[in-house]
């Protein structure tokens, strides 16, 4: 039995942590939720570890302390690093998960079989199965969003078959394990293997673009695994606070599949990148350039500019030159917005974090529904490094594969200033008619130079 | 944990008390599920990143269940087993909520434009 003072703290525990979470709903109050949530961690562990029983303290605390060697770089890690980094920790949520069922397994067949009911045998095999996908799958995307592994999905013929029929192995092992744990137990190093696979082969035909939604597919798969593990150790701490972990993964995915106007499914399985562009034999099409320079008069001689930030000044690491627009700009009188798109960038609200980290105050990011009704007014809407996001297509054209996609309404401002590469198209191979529109110029170049030029030819005119 | 009643009370007794302990745990699920999507669903968009490290290091909980493997008299494998878990969740725990806070302090309001 678990003493009552222990039951007590762990809920104490559970509410500090619903806490942690509310406070997130206003910057003003959100480092009070993070406090809140180290209360609630610190409670947790030492009133488990004040649990009867508990012998081993010299190889908890130097996993303790190993756990913190490694973490304190981690959490030091470049903001647009932040989706490797969070991909990183899912892995590390799943295989604690998988491990912990894996030893109560074996721990349970060797010393007390009577404990491995069915209701024990079901718990086991989806903390397992859950938390080995999760490890070897974030594993997978935190490679693909380090770029350590080709980004671009990876896809193969009979895909999603042998994908299913992985699965579907696993989980006929899980059921015999549970009908009878101890004549197939020697199913389960499989059931493991087949997991590990699984999640390597679930990632593999997922795209870049499409991170956003797996990372929080992902998030929400770590929570469910802790939820198991709960059920495994008859623990309610853990259901709880992987409940809430789940929870909070789902509703992300679930704004990041409306944002693309795509369901699970579809991204899971669908493979985005194959996508065939259409627009390749259409004849060449003549865009208008202009030079940084020119792009700074037209931002100096407007009244409203928004700028629409993507992933591409993400890579370019342009947040901080960007800044310096914003402040040149805000410093004659013109009103700045960014538009923040939900899926800009490589995990939900990436965007958010860069322009914050380049201290620019959160109450001029603005999100998509919010900005859009505004964008007949704007001046001038200067797109960086974002391509999908505001391609009209996905309202005009019902043959674009990004058809329906909600996007920022960038064609509607007055001049468009789009910063680019090249006129490669971008991440799906989809073709941007903003590009093209008569009050569309293209500023080519890196996106860092060219808001670099840009920032310099603003101040230079002041001086 | 479990060893005192295992063989005492008999299987049936066992059994029973089982079906109710995992009821009331699908129960707590449940409703834990219900306060997630209901607190989740009102955090600022703004702040989306820093919400899934934040819920990053609140499912490294898994560390309370760690501790429960490592911690006890058990075989020396299971023992590793528990100790791998316990040093995953810390680093978790440490990373998610320090990077967390890191980035939390970067969000400003316009007036407070001091660094």
């Amino acid at each position: 039995m678990i003493p009552v003072w222990i039951q007590i703290s762990y809920i104490v525990a559970t509410g500090l942590f619903i806490f942690s979470l509310k406070w997130m709903n206003d910057p003003e109050t959100a480092r009070r939720g993070v406090f809140s949530g180290v209360a609630a961690m610190l409670i947790a562990v030492i009133s488990t570890m004040a649990m009867p029983g508990i012998v081993n303290f010299h190889w908890i605390i130097l996993a303790m302390i190993l756990g913190t060697i490694v973490g304190i770089p981690l959490s030091k890690v470049p903001l647009t690093a932040v989706p490797q980094r969070t991909a990183l920790s899912h892995s590390f949520g799943g295989l604690a998960a998988g491990l912990v069922g894996t030893a109560k397994y074996y721990l349970w067949l060797h010393q007390e079989p009577d404990m491995l009911t069915h209701f024990r045998m079901s718990v086991i095999g989806a903390e397992v199965l859950l938390g080995f996908i999760t490890f070897t799958g974030s594993l997978m995307a935190a490679g693909k969003l380090q770029e350590i592994l080709p980004s671009r999905p990876i896809v193969y013929k009979n895909q999603n078959i042998t994908n299913l029929s992985l699965f579907g192995v696993a989980v006929v092992f899980c059921i015999l394990l549970v009908i009878d744990p101890i004549k197939y137990r020697f199913l389960f190093p499989f059931l493991i293997l087949f997991a590990l696979l699984f999640g390597v082969l679930l990632i593999i035909p997922i795209g870049g673009a499409d991170m956003p939604t797996v990372i929080s597919l992902l998030n929400s798969y770590a929570g469910l695994s802790a939820v198991a593990m709960g059920f495994v150790l008859e623990n309610k701490l853990l259901i709880t606070a992987g409940a809430l972990d789940g929870s909070s993964g789902l509703i992300l995915s679930i704004i990041m599949c409306k944002a693309m106007n795509r369901s699970f499914t579809n991204v899971l399985f669908g493979a985005f990148g194959q996508v065939q562009t259409t627009g390749a034999d259409k004849e060449k099409r003549t865009v208008r350039s202009a030079t940084p320079k020119d792009a700074a008069q037209l931002l100096e001689n407007s009244n409203f500019v928004v700028i629409v930030p993507g992933y591409g000044m993400a890579v370019a690491q342009a947040q901080h030159r960007v800044r310096e627009i914003y402040d040149q700009l805000v410093k004659r009188g013109i009103t700045v917005k960014f538009a923040i798109h939900p899926v800009a960038g490589r995990m939900p609200g990436h965007m958010n974090v860069l322009l914050a980290e380049a201290d620019i105050p959160y109450e001029d990011l603005v999100e998509m529904d919010d900005i859009n009704p505004e964008m007949p007014q704007a001046d001038i809407c200067l797109v960086l490094g974002a391509n999908d996001v505001v391609n009209p297509a996905a309202r005009n054209d019902p043959k674009s594969p990004i058809y329906g996609m909600p996007i920022i309404d960038a064609d509607k401002a007055k001049t468009v200033l789009a910063v680019k590469r090249s006129m490669n198209p971008g991440f799906a191979g989809i073709e941007n008619e903003l590009y093209y529109l008569d009050k569309t110029l293209m500023v080519f170049g890196d996106a860092k130079a060219v808001t670099g030029e840009i920032a310099k030819f603003l101040s230079g005119d002041n001086e | 944990m479990f060893a005192a009643n295992s063989s005492a009370n008999g299987t049936e007794a066992l059994k029973g008390a089982e079906t109710s302990e995992f009821v009331s745990s699908v129960f707590v699920f449940m409703l834990a599920t219900f306060v997630g999507l209901d607190v989740i669903r009102r955090v600022s968009r703004l702040l989306h990143t820093p919400l899934m490290s934040l819920t990053n290091a609140i499912s490294a909980i898994a560390v309370v269940g760690a501790i429960l493997v490592c911690g006890p008299e058990h075989p020396g494998f299971v023992t590793i087993l528990g100790t791998i878990a316990v040093f995953a969740s810390m680093t978790n725990i440490v990373s998610g909520f320090l990077i967390t806070d890191r980035m939390l302090k970067m969000f400003k309001k316009r007036e407070g434009g001091k660094k």
